[in-house]
């Protein structure tokens, strides 16, 4: 009887070469059923981010692309435009987009090597001298950058007002005797409240990369008779770079792109590049020359991240 | 190692740095408690006024629920397309994939100025009113690189040969996906979720363009300046809000780095 069970399974499985076989083909079904699942699971992922993306990030853009090409300002929108470069031309031959890009770019460079600079001793006390307490320092210095960033940017606006804290003081103790007007209202004001919203920011990838340096290497150096000065500039300095040149990218990148400080803190005087890119979308209401000015931006932009990308490698930063 | 001891004036410039960080941050605090509108020394006296004044200011707490709305649905959002982008990331191989994944991060590098005024083209251009639809349709799209990395990032943490055993046992994809992968990454995708809500609830760069006549809590902020003597009340608020958020990221980042 037990044989004839064993005969109700149609093929008998006699030896142990052909029931690894049989087990392997038998995986190798259910893996193709499971290969259709995740074909078909495969769409589901796959094409709400694709056409959120695309309706909201992609067409967005590649419309702008196409306005910045419109030759004039009449008409509907969606209607009839005449093509040409005339809004390029018009970029071109108006110096004063060029400064304030130019300018734009010096404030960004000013702005993220001061940030880097200030930041950097903070990450190297917290990778060697903090000790113990290294992650209590480290959440008292990133409580700044959590909070709310128009907040904080407000806070500047009423430090440095005519009737502002730094301004009363002073008054009060009888330094000055008329409120300082020089304070608000500049590009000063404008470079001083970012390098004051990036500095924690700025900390962070550097202090990954000297967190990363081994420290075999600084026993070594002391071995053969290496100075604190010469270790830090022949081995701390080298092996931080990575992480210094990604935070000066990570503050620069945004900052080139800035408007919203230069209107709270740097009013008419303290204007940068996205400044007139918003003028030109809201009060100007010259939206084909915004657009224009909005895609050299984009390209400057976009260069920046393809230098950026060859001097870091970017997986060095996810760990 | 004797040179490796705390240099003295390395901790005074630590806390000298952490200082001026706080400044700017208690001067707010101290506006948002003090009896005159404008901040001057010497300071008058103290008062809670302004917070109970703010429990009165309709256009306000309006203003606040607006926000807090775009934020709780945008944030739903990216953080579901964030986990669908992560799992093709992780657990798939295709042809688009860097294509789709520079797509999905893109959004970290374009300048909100341009992103904003590119999405207000498209929504006048397609006659859509602005509302707060809009302004949370852009901030799913600037949220959805946080909530990738950090969804990514848990799934790298963890074995892909679970689900292996799981769909040797006979379940098929999308069942291990719902009972194993999504449980083990879940305190990721809460954690994403919280950052990607703070994210929307202070963006005002790109809901300025996109708000309309909804504003949110930074754009209403923002229209407010000019009105000195309602400036304490806001900042009465803000302060409230700075706590909320500070509770959410201090939230988050003990789901991101809970273990299993």
């Amino acid at each position: 009887m037990g044989r004839g069970k064993g005969g109700s399974v149609t093929v008998p499985t006699p030896t142990p070469a052909l029931s690894l076989f049989r087990r392997k083909k038998g995986e190798g079904d259910q893996r193709s059923g499971g290969g259709l699942d995740r074909r078909s699971t495969f769409w589901i992922l796959y094409l709400p981010p694709l056409i959120w993306l695309g309706l909201f990030f992609l067409i967005p853009i590649l419309l702008m692309a196409a306005f910045s090409f419109r030759a004039d300002t009449y008409g509907a929108l969606f209607g009839h435009w005449n093509i040409g470069l005339n809004q390029y031309a018009t970029v071109v031959e108006t110096g004063s987009y060029w400064r304030l890009l130019g300018v734009s770019s010096l404030m960004a460079l000013m702005i993220s090597i001061s940030a880097v600079v200030l930041s950097y001793p903070l990450s190297y006390f917290l990778a060697f001298h903090a000790g113990k307490r290294a992650g209590l320092y480290l959440v008292l210095l990133l409580v700044p950058f959590w909070t709310s960033y128009l907040l904080r940017v407000m806070a500047w606006k009423i430090m440095l007002g005519t009737d502002g804290v730094i301004n009363s003081l002073l008054l009060y103790v009888g330094i000055i005797k008329e409120p300082l007007e020089a304070l608000l209202y500049n590009r000063n004001a404008v470079i001083l409240t970012l390098i004051y919203v990036w500095i924690p920011f700025a900390a962070l990838p550097i202090l990954a990369a000297l967190q990363r340096i081994e420290w075999t290497l600084f026993e070594a150096a002391a071995d053969l008779g290496a100075r604190p000065y010469h270790q830090f500039m022949r081995i701390t300095l080298p092996l931080s770079l990575p992480g210094v040149f990604a935070a000066f990218f990570m503050v620069f990148i945004p900052t080139i792109g800035e408007y919203v400080t230069p209107l709270l803190v740097g009013g008419s005087r303290g204007f940068m590049y996205g400044n007139i890119i918003q003028d030109f979308f809201t009060k100007a209401a010259n939206w084909p020359l915004g657009s224009a000015l909005s895609m050299i931006m984009l390209a400057a932009t976009l260069i920046l991240v393809l230098i950026a990308t060859r001097l870091i490698k970017l997986e060095d930063l996810l760990q | 190692m004797s040179n490796r001891r705390a240099p003295f004036p390395l901790s005074i410039y630590y806390f000298s740095i952490i200082a001026f960080l706080y400044l700017p941050i208690a001067v707010l605090f101290l506006f948002s408690i003090n009896i005159n509108t404008t901040f001057s020394f010497p300071l008058k006296g103290i008062t809670f006024d302004w917070y109970q004044k703010l429990f009165q200011a309709d256009a306000v707490l309006r203003a606040a629920r607006n926000s807090l709305i775009v934020a709780s649905g945008s944030s739903f959002a990216a953080t579901l397309l964030g986990t669908m982008v992560s799992i093709l990331m992780m657990r798939y191989q295709f042809r688009s994939k860097n294509l789709l994944l520079a797509l999905a991060a893109l959004p970290l590098i374009v300048p909100y100025v341009v992103l904003g005024v590119a999405l207000l083209l498209l929504f006048s251009v397609f006659h859509v009113d602005r509302s707060l639809l809009t302004v949370g349709v852009a901030h799913t799209v600037i949220a959805l690189p946080y909530t990738l990395l950090i969804i990514a990032s848990r799934l790298a943490g963890f074995d892909a040969s679970i689900e292996e055993a799981a769909m040797d046992l006979g379940a098929d994809y999308p069942t291990t996906l719902r009972r194993v992968v999504l449980p083990l990454i879940f305190p990721a995708m809460v954690s994403a979720w919280l950052t990607a809500f703070t994210v929307s609830f202070d963006e005002f760069a790109l809901a300025l363009f996109l708000a309309g006549t909804q504003p949110t809590f930074p754009v209403y902020l923002f229209s407010q300046l000019r009105f000195a003597n309602r400036l304490p009340i806001m900042i009465a608020l803000a302060v409230l809000l700075m706590i909320g958020t500070l509770a959410l990221v201090f939230l988050a980042e003990r789901f991101r780095r809970r273990e299993t």
